[in-house]
């Protein structure tokens, strides 16, 4: 009884805090991978959207009012992914949801988004299917269909292999996509793909896919999985003997992925949103600013999370009263948006249309190779 | 034809793994008839001490004065001082899973003792899940990359260029072990007084405590076995791939199981063997046929055996007293 009461209080006291305190403050929802075998993406994507919150609540906020970031976890599972965004527009009522890094976990996000006409933008998940869902569902990444292309474009010319190896990971609709554009770009320029392997993420032994894969004598190996797996599959593929280089897509920008891969992922490339080499002074400036609030580095995950809270405040900016519907239009209507990962301009499909870079790994470092146009 | 030889090395390396955490689990079943799901959380624990004392003995240099007082020099690089190493961190594992395991028994599954079986098995349930959110609490849920301490090991090959076959010493090591561990679990269990009491035990439990056997302590005694064998598996696999978890242990664990059942549940033998026809078939499936299924068939063999021999293969079949 005496417990109950406690807790009743206790109940009570934060329902009290949250609306006396905030009530000035405008919402905005972020759901993340915090925890789980994606952390790292979503406490990246994190902390670029709170340094972007901050440098505006430094500035006076919007309209006079202080911007306010509730997140939510979702483990790194889609179906957390869709609760986290419920609760995000019903009970804490946000004018905007921003979020997820992968593509699975945005697609479970992007319908409740649009049944409530919130509008939600999704900082990197870059699976074509995301912004279809409605008129709502913004990114300011680019897409897959241009992500597997600068993969092929880059094997092709820079690399000048004929044979590639596709390992790709049947769980993720991200993998999947980036698979099938490359595969499609690959082969128009050329090239062939000598066998197509599949893993489900989770996965630690690969040593058969792999051994199917070296029996066919790829010159490289195109693995667009996340960071855990690929550290993973280049240790075990070197451990079988194959020394061809692997390739991949944003889903290796992580810290991770050199401390499980090790050695075993020098001479591998990937395809990422920016480098903090590029001397750009909006790109300095960020990755100082970062730097400063986190003792770390960003990489392309946090530079894309700053980037889409940026744009969501610029589009709050522009309209009269902050109404969910008034936003949406205001994210449409951006174009030329100097942010950290180049100009962005939203398309007639909702997708951002800007340029990417390819990284060499060497030694845990990853280092600017080319840039590939749209 | 080296293309095949490699699938089976891999399938044997992979029912390795399988048979470490499968062996524990046909022990405690044999004794108590008990499914310890909990089983696969403390092979992750396992797996986590693990990197903690790897982690440990790599920052101290604790490896060097290891290497110091054995072979009176400090030289770390060389193969002995990788194995030294290794027996240490499986040694610790070991001891903190089997205390692990002592404590579950005696707080979660003892006072249900004379209860139903169903209650224990819930209970079993419950206890699994409880360290995989509390591992997710303590450790955290982003995965950890368990330190190379092979990493000078090159890999065995034979034969040349395209007909290559490549053997990792470790998983040399691995499969070795694990018949090891099954020989000495076979002559505790079959040559020992502790094996005596502890068939006893499993032959009728009310019956061996009128004979004077100490039931409870034959049963802890059982259950730390069992533990430290899990804490052996996770230090051993998680150095085959490096990727250390709180929610690691639920499929190998689940995938153990099925493997113990293939091979006759209770069955020391039949759950090696099982876990290396599992292995054997999740390679060739993968190698040949289509990896999306790979998890799949562990559980399709489950239901094949229950429905065509529920004994298994080396089981014998009892009757059910009810």
């Amino acid at each position: 009884m005496f417990l109950r009461q406690i807790f009743a209080s206790l109940i009570l006291l934060a329902g009290l805090s949250t609306n006396s305190l905030y009530a000035e403050s405008i919402k905005i929802g972020e759901v993340g991978s915090m925890t789980g075998s994606e952390a790292t993406f979503g406490i990246s994507t994190h902390q670029g959207i709170e340094l972007a919150i901050k440098e505006q609540n430094s500035k006076g906020g919007v309209k006079g009012k202080k911007l306010e970031l509730v997140s939510v976890d979702n483990q790194g599972k889609p179906e957390e992914a869709a609760i986290g965004t419920t609760k995000l527009i019903t009970q804490d009522k946000v004018v905007a949801v921003l979020g997820e890094v992968a593509s699975s976990r945005s697609l479970a996000m992007a319908p409740i988004a649009q049944k409530n006409k919130v509008p939600m933008i999704s900082p990197s998940s870059t699976n074509p299917k995301v912004t279809t869902i409605g008129d709502y569902i913004f990114r300011v990444c680019f897409v897959d269909p241009f992500q597997g292309q600068v993969m092929a474009k880059f094997a092709a010319e820079t690399l000048k292999v004929k044979r590639v190896a596709i390992l790709r990971d049947v769980k993720s609709d991200y993998s999947l996509g980036l698979s099938e554009f490359f595969k499609a770009a690959f082969t128009k320029s050329g090239g062939e793909i000598v066998v197509d392997q599949t893993y489900s993420s989770g996965d630690v032994d690969f040593n058969s896919q792999l051994t199917s894969i070296r029996s066919k004598k790829p010159e490289a190996i195109f693995v667009p999985g996340y960071y855990t797996e690929v550290g993973l599959i280049a240790k075990q593929a070197r451990k079988l003997g194959i020394k061809a280089p692997l390739l991949g897509g944003d889903g290796w920008d992580s810290t991770k992925l050199y401390e499980i891969g090790g050695k075993a992922l020098n001479n591998g490339y990937f395809s990422n949103h920016y480098s903090k080499d590029d001397q750009n002074p909006a790109v300095q400036t960020f990755v100082k600013n970062y730097q400063s609030a986190y003792k770390q580095t960003p990489d392309g995950l946090a530079a894309m999370g700053y980037d889409a809270a940026k744009v969501l405040i610029a589009a709050m900016e522009n309209t009269k009263t902050l109404a969910p519907k008034e936003i949406r239009d205001a994210i449409a209507g951006t174009k030329e948006f100097q942010a950290v990962t180049g100009k962005i301009s939203i398309d007639d499909k909702r997708n951002a249309s800007k340029p990417a870079v390819v990284l060499e790994i060497k030694d845990g470092t990853f280092l600017y190779k080319t840039t590939v146009n749209p | 034809m080296a293309e095949f030889i490699q699938y089976i090395i891999n399938g044997l390396s992979q029912g390795g793994t399988y048979a470490l955490i499968a062996l524990g689990y046909t022990m405690v079943f044999g004794i108590l008839q008990l499914i310890n799901f909990a089983h696969g959380e403390v092979y992750m624990i396992g797996a986590f001490v693990g990197y903690y004392s790897s982690k440990f003995i790599l920052a101290n240099h604790i490896n060097e004065k290891i290497n110091l007082t054995i072979n009176g020099a400090a030289d770390v690089s060389t193969t002995q001082s990788a194995i030294l190493t290794g027996l240490v961190v499986i040694v610790a594992a070991m001891i903190v899973c089997a205390i692990v395991g002592f404590f579950i028994e005696r707080f979660a599954y003892r006072p249900l003792r004379s209860s139903p079986r169903i209650n224990l098995l819930i209970t079993a349930v419950g206890v699994s899940l409880f360290f995989q959110y509390t591992g997710q609490l303590v450790f955290g849920s982003d995965p950890k990359a368990f330190p190379d301490l092979f990493e000078n090991l090159e890999p065995w090959t034979f034969g040349s260029d395209d007909n290559t076959i490549f053997l990792e010493p470790l998983k040399v090591f691995v499969f070795f072990t694990t018949i090891l561990l099954m020989l000495i679990l076979r002559h505790v269990i079959f040559h020992t007084r502790l094996g005596r009491a502890m068939r006893a035990v499993s032959f009728n439990h009310d019956l061996a405590s009128l004979m004077g056997i100490p039931t409870d302590r034959v049963i802890s005694a059982t259950f730390m076995m069992g533990s430290a064998l899990a804490g052996a598996a996770g230090v051993m696999v998680a150095m085959t791939y490096p990727k250390v978890e709180p929610l690691m242990g639920s499929m190998p664990g689940l995938k153990a199981f099925c493997a113990a059942v293939l091979g006759g549940i209770g069955n020391v033998t039949g759950a090696v063997l099982g876990s290396f026809i599992l292995g054997l078939a999740e390679a060739l499936l993968s190698g040949y046929g289509t990896p999306t299924y790979k998890d799949a068939l562990a559980f399709a063999i489950l239901i094949l055996i229950l429905l065509l021999k529920p004994s298994g293969l080396l089981g014998v079949h009892r009757t059910e007293k009810v």
